[in-house]
């Protein structure tokens, strides 16, 4: 919070962007094409925001601290002063609001209790009633297992997995897709946020956005072959996925390069960020090379060395489904 | 007598399916340490195991790696030290030991060191990692701090000698 007082955020914002496209220009572009070219490139922003002192000296995540981090990650991205504002450009009163966890990692690499719990505030104060507002994955056993407290009914914020409701008993389609959906999703979502974490995963490469969306259906176990390509892309093309997603808001505190989707503390660290984007593809590529500098650090081989590079985001991003951008030349980092 | 014998029918199914989710066999609860029987660790949780089947429930995105090393099934029980630190243990039980061998060794040795409990170990700040004939054993702790990894190696030795024991 401390870098955006002494000046409005909308100046800072612009002046991250027009300096990230400055330093993507090359010497001979001179610093007006290289805002030009900025501009009519820079399609999908994703906001990075870190605080280092996020869990203090201790270990456990501070939710004060949590709140300022989830404030500065959504003001930045929706360019306001304001918190409010913010959630105001996202949600309106009367809709349901679905945040879609993943506590598949276990207890170490699953959504953030005090991230989760920092955004139903901020979901609440722009008028979203508690219980309109449902928590959940695939099952309640494992969301209890993480320290989600299960509650269903009442006028609080509802928390519980799909094995509570059912699947649908349609099957819906795409592409290499035919899946039964969660009914959380369908009839209990108007809007769904999706608040996936950063991974490594052994098959897919990668982890975040996209893949998150294997929790909405009964039958991820069988979209595992090929890297999960191009099973990803094409589930995230279902309408009742694609017309209700609104943001990603990708829990970064405790990320892993390796070894994933299960929690590894060896192959683990503490990134203590929050990434922010509409652009879920773009979401996962900037991802994806945060998750490839930390496995250089370690000495490790690339994804692509290793033989499972995510090729599903380019999938994501092809003509076919064109679900956002992976190309770095159209994506914004906005680092707070 | 007909309608018997599909009630029987249904029972068999009903029984099959549950049996291959999440069965807790005593030879698989005695593969756990009972609550203090390694110094300070309490088993708070019940043992929970999955069917090769149903690996995914249990490791969804990593089951496909652990099946064609010849994962039979995985069995989890949550821990806690002194009231202090959680722990998970799971031992998972492969077709053979190469394939306990080929998981230990698909896992890279970063920020880890060799140590002695089975035929293989690596130990972590936070994890112990062994391997003991078709068996690999896969210890977390949630929580770090100064006693978390020899207490982690206390409970390691507890589940080896359990293991020893088959």
């Amino acid at each position: 919070m401390s870098v955006m007082r002494s000046t409005s955020r909308r100046d800072f914002l612009k002046k991250c962007v027009t300096g990230a496209a400055v330093l993507g220009a090359s010497g001979r572009v001179g610093l007006l094409a290289a805002a030009e070219e900025g501009a009519a490139l820079a399609k999908s922003r994703v906001v990075i925001a870190r605080d280092a002192m996020l869990r203090g000296t201790g270990t456990t995540v501070d939710s004060r601290r949590m709140l300022t981090l989830l404030d500065r990650a959504m003001q930045a991205f929706f360019d306001r002063d304001n918190p409010n504002e913010t959630w105001k450009k996202l949600v309106r009163p009367g809709e349901r609001v679905g945040l879609k966890v993943n506590v598949l990692g276990g207890r170490g690499l699953s959504s953030n209790l005090q991230l989760v719990e920092a955004i139903c505030e901020r979901l609440q104060e722009a008028g979203i009633k508690a219980s309109d507002i449902v928590v959940w994955d695939r099952d309640s056993d494992e969301m209890e297992h993480v320290g989600f407290h299960v509650a269903t009914g009442g006028n609080r914020v509802q928390c519980f997995g799909t094995d509570r409701v059912d699947y649908e008993q349609e099957l819906v389609m795409h592409g290499s897709v035919g899946s039964r959906l969660s009914k959380i999703l369908t009839q209990r979502c108007d809007v769904l946020i999706n608040v996936p974490v950063l991974k490594d995963h052994d098959g897919a490469g990668v982890t975040i956005a996209l893949k998150n969306m294997y929790g909405v259906i009964h039958n991820p176990n069988k979209y595992h072959p090929n890297g999960c390509n191009p099973y990803i892309a094409d589930l995230n093309m279902l309408p009742e996925i694609r017309t209700k997603m609104r943001l990603t808001i990708c829990d970064a505190t405790t990320a892993s390069y390796e070894g994933g989707p299960g929690y590894k503390p060896e192959y683990s660290w503490k990134n203590n960020g929050l990434m922010v984007s509409q652009d879920p593809v773009a979401l996962d590529y900037t991802s994806w090379q945060i998750i490839e500098r930390k496995r250089a650090e370690k000495g490790l081989k690339t994804l692509e060395g290793d033989k499972r590079a995510p090729h599903y985001i380019a999938t994501a991003a092809d003509a076919q489904h064109r679900l956002g951008t992976n190309d770095p030349r159209r994506i914004a980092v906005v680092e707070v | 007598m007909k309608a018997r014998g599909v009630l029987l029918a249904v029972l068999g199914v009903a029984l099959l399916l549950d049996a291959s989710c999440k069965r807790q066999p005593g030879t698989e609860q005695s593969l756990f340490p009972a609550s203090n029987e390694v110094a300070g660790w309490v088993k708070t949780g019940e043992t929970r195991t999955f069917e090769a089947a149903d690996l995914w429930r249990y490791i969804d995105g990593e089951a496909e790696r652990y099946l064609k090393a010849g994962a039979q099934r995985v069995s989890t029980a949550d821990y806690k030290f002194e009231n202090k630190v959680d722990a998970v243990v799971d031992i998972y039980t492969m077709g053979n030991a190469p394939g306990a061998e080929k998981i230990f060794k698909s896992e890279p040795a970063v920020d880890v060191k060799p140590i002695q409990v089975g035929d293989e170990a690596r130990l972590s700040s936070q994890s112990l990692v062994f391997r003991k004939g078709t068996f690999l054993v896969r210890i977390v702790a949630f929580e770090e701090s100064t006693e978390t990894q020899q207490a982690l190696l206390q409970l390691g030795h507890g589940v080896e000698l359990r293991l020893a024991r088959r």
